[in-house]
């Protein structure tokens, strides 16, 4: 770029940042929207069941019945509420009142001490599917729990053929807010980055002004890079904040590099805003360019993303479609810079792809905004 | 009358004159239901895992062939030692390594608890616990049947697990009815958002106002077409849950579409409000966001309103979606009618009320 350009460039920034003070709704989209959603979601989005209220059945109450069902009072995840019939616990549950039941039959005592043990029948509120294969995840952890302790007390030797000793790398907790956060950052950023630049290019010919920069020396070129630049600034100041959020209020670890974080969330912020300056230049008035926005980037970057849902369980065809949400690989990245640190073989290749989408949207972009009057 | 027919005629114009609109408005909820439909899952498929068998027995191999036999699990590398580990799981090439003692079977024959060490990848904690409790079964399975193969005694109680109204805990069942509710506000609130907000930056909202018709007029004329669109796409999606994605739809067909009238009228209500509050569409925009972001987020479609701490619940409060939800997933699949989801009905509707009210309060106090 010459002196010439330069100055041009110049110029139009500084119009740029002129019209972004004097409508207050681009700092509030930059720096005030990934503050209060980062805030308000950390604390509300957890996928970790707790004090999950379970009806507790016992037809005929005893000392071996009471011990397995103190299991329940004393875990952490359940809130036991004792019902006197299966019934009753049944209507319970119909009402969603409890989310599952464990029925222990008047047969219980006398069962246990056959060869094949006695059956505990466990109903779940399967609606939600999700939750309801953590619960009985629960279950299980309480049952296995008894029945050791049953052993122990018996003097047996282990009464589980095998000791199963689970490791969860990188986050031993299993605290689903350390992994929803980074990718909430990722989320948020990709509304940010829609929202700032959605409208610009759409305004400017839905005004008129479009075709007055068009008699002036400025190329296409100064107008995508003016554009562009402030709005990267205002970008990246928000994702800043939020890291900052994520890792003081919310205390998740950050054990990678902030320089690496800083070069990916600079390729990630260039692609979203690329993917905003793409939605206006096809759009050409505003209406449209914020039904484009609001259909095309929230909910894809959402669910399409690896953010809750993930993508290996999901057919190829959806495999493919994901590839060009840029948010799915800036939460790959996230994801392992926040919780394992610099893993290179993660980085890399995500950091490549998130250059070429960003290199093809503004590219893309430059090619369907022509300088003409229709 | 007449005077509402046209601007509501006119309304429809506006919103389905342009091609582009058109199609973002119909083909591409359509699209995304398609692609949402089999992308929004818990349940795992192929998860790739590595196996390192110190033991190298029949034993052992049999709980391997277990592994691989389950459509959760796919071998991706098989080790020989434990140098790999980590690395495998840092580069996100395996989500599990599942470890088989050197002295497995000899444990399991001398009937002490032979070691079995999964390790996961926790980044994603939701599937890490998944992939646990997934192997946890297999294992279990494996042990008892070993025991009972030998005669041995089992453990004093066992659990005989069932999952009411969803029996094999398909996640397809509890999410394809939610992207129901899901894309029938974002479809309304795109009609909806920005209608108002165009007409006051093209300064045709002014020309509206000095016409014979009323506040109350324009609020219906506005409205009624963001219900229309609403409805007929809601219709749409509904048919192509249960023709395509086959989730049963067990209940009241009436209480769903009550629900959803109250619903689609809520949401209006709200773009509406949002809309006549803007000055600009830029800020009408950030207002439909700053509604939708959160509400989706907040209203238990992918994460439960009970895991939210309790001032956080009460915020969901006033998030219609968060009771259409409700509405869609008991009508769907626990067969709920009218009686059972009352609570659901009154809520949606104040909403409504309330927004419908304000939006009409908010023409008329911007037109003075």
């Amino acid at each position: 770029m010459n002196g010439a350009a330069w100055r041009r460039v110049r110029g139009l920034m500084r119009k740029e940042a002129v019209q972004i003070w004097r409508d207050p709704s681009a700092l509030a989209i930059a720096f005030l929207l990934p503050a209060i959603l980062l805030w308000l979601f950390g604390y509300g989005v957890t996928l970790d069941a707790r004090r999950v209220p379970l009806g507790i059945v016992v037809e005929r109450p005893g000392a071996l019945a009471a011990s397995f069902t103190a299991g329940f009072d004393r875990s952490r995840y359940f809130a036991p509420h004792r019902y006197l019939s299966g019934r009753d616990a049944e209507q319970a549950m119909a009402a969603g009142k409890v989310s599952g039941i464990v029925w222990l039959r008047a047969d219980f005592g006398r069962q246990a001490r056959t060869a094949r043990g006695a059956p505990v029948g466990v109903v779940i509120d399967g609606v939600d599917a999700n939750t309801a294969r953590l619960v009985e995840g629960y279950v299980q952890q309480v049952w296995a729990g008894w029945v050791a302790a049953a052993a122990a007390r018996q003097g047996e030797r282990d009464a589980l053929p095998l000791d199963i000793r689970p490791r969860v790398r990188f986050n031993p907790s299993v605290n689903s807010r350390h992994y929803l956060i980074p990718g909430l950052i990722a989320l948020i950023m990709t509304l940010t980055g829609a929202l700032l630049t959605a409208l610009v290019i759409a305004r400017e010919w839905e005004r008129g002004t479009m075709e007055a920069l068009m008699v002036t020396p400025v190329t296409l070129r100064d107008i995508l890079v003016a554009k562009l630049v402030p709005y990267f600034a205002l970008g990246m100041g928000g994702m800043f904040g939020s890291v900052g959020i994520a890792v003081f209020l919310f205390g998740v670890p950050l054990r990678g590099s902030m320089l690496v974080l800083s070069f990916c969330a600079a390729l990630f912020m260039l692609a979203a805003l690329g993917m905003g300056l793409l939605i206006s230049t096809v759009a050409r008035n505003q209406f449209v360019a914020g039904q484009l926005a609001l259909i095309t980037t929230f909910l894809p970057a959402f669910i399409l993303s690896g953010f809750v849902f993930d993508l290996h369980s999901t057919p190829g065809f959806v495999q493919a479609i994901s590839h060009v949400v840029a948010a799915r690989y800036f939460i790959a990245i996230l994801q392992s810079v926040f919780l394992a640190g610099d893993v290179w073989a993660v980085i890399l290749p995500n950091a490549a792809a998130l250059a070429l989408l960003a290199a093809i949207f503004l590219a893309l972009a430059r090619a369907l905004s022509r300088k003409r009057l229709d | 009358m007449a005077r509402i027919i046209a601007l509501i005629v006119k309304e429809l114009q506006a919103i389905l004159r342009d091609r582009r609109g058109r199609v973002v408005l119909f083909a591409a909820p359509l699209i995304q239901l398609m692609v949402f439909g089999y992308a929004a899952t818990f349940d795992l498929n192929r998860v790739p895992v590595a196996i390192y068998d110190q033991d190298g027995s029949e034993a052992s191999r049999q709980l391997v062939a277990r592994f691989l036999g389950a459509p959760a699990f796919a071998l991706a590398d098989t080790l020989r030692s434990d140098r790999r580990i980590d690395a495998l799981i840092d580069s996100r090439a395996v989500q599990m390594v599942l470890v088989i003692g050197r002295h497995f079977t000899r444990d399991l024959l001398r009937g002490r608890a032979a070691p079995v060490q999964v390790i996961v990848d926790g980044r994603n904690s939701n599937t890490a616990l998944i992939i646990v409790g997934y192997a946890n079964t297999i294992l279990t399975g494996f042990g008892d049947d070993w025991r009972a193969a030998r005669g041995g005694r089992g453990p004093p109680a066992h659990l005989v697990m069932r999952a009411r109204y969803n029996p094999a805990l398909r996640s397809q069942w509890f999410v394809v009815p939610g992207i129901v509710a899901l894309l029938t506000q974002v479809v309304t609130l795109v009609v909806i958002g920005l209608s108002v907000a165009r007409e006051r930056e093209a300064g045709t909202f002014d020309q509206l106002l000095v016409t014979p018709l009323t506040p109350l007029d324009i609020l219906i004329g506005k409205s009624v077409p963001g219900l229309l669109i609403g409805m007929v796409e809601a219709s749409v999606i509904v048919l192509a849950a249960v023709f395509w994605f086959h989730v049963p739809l067990r209940g009241s067909i009436g209480a769903l579409y009550a629900g959803l009238l109250l619903f689609v009228t809520a949401v209006t209500g709200v773009g509406l409000a949002i809309s006549a509050v803007s000055a600009t569409q830029q800020q009408a925009l950030l207002g439909a966001f700053l509604f939708m972001v959160p509400s989706v987020i907040l209203s238990g479609f992918a994460t439960p309103i009970a895991n939210m701490p309790l001032w956080v619940e009460r915020i969901t409060l006033v998030n219609p979606l968060r009771y259409m939800l409700v509405i869609v997933r008991a009508t769907f699949l626990e067969g709920a009618g009218f009686a059972t989801l009352a609570g659901q009905f009154w809520p949606m509707a104040a909403i409504g009320a309330v927004n419908l009210g304000l939006a009409a309060w908010l023409f008329r106090k911007r037109s003075t």
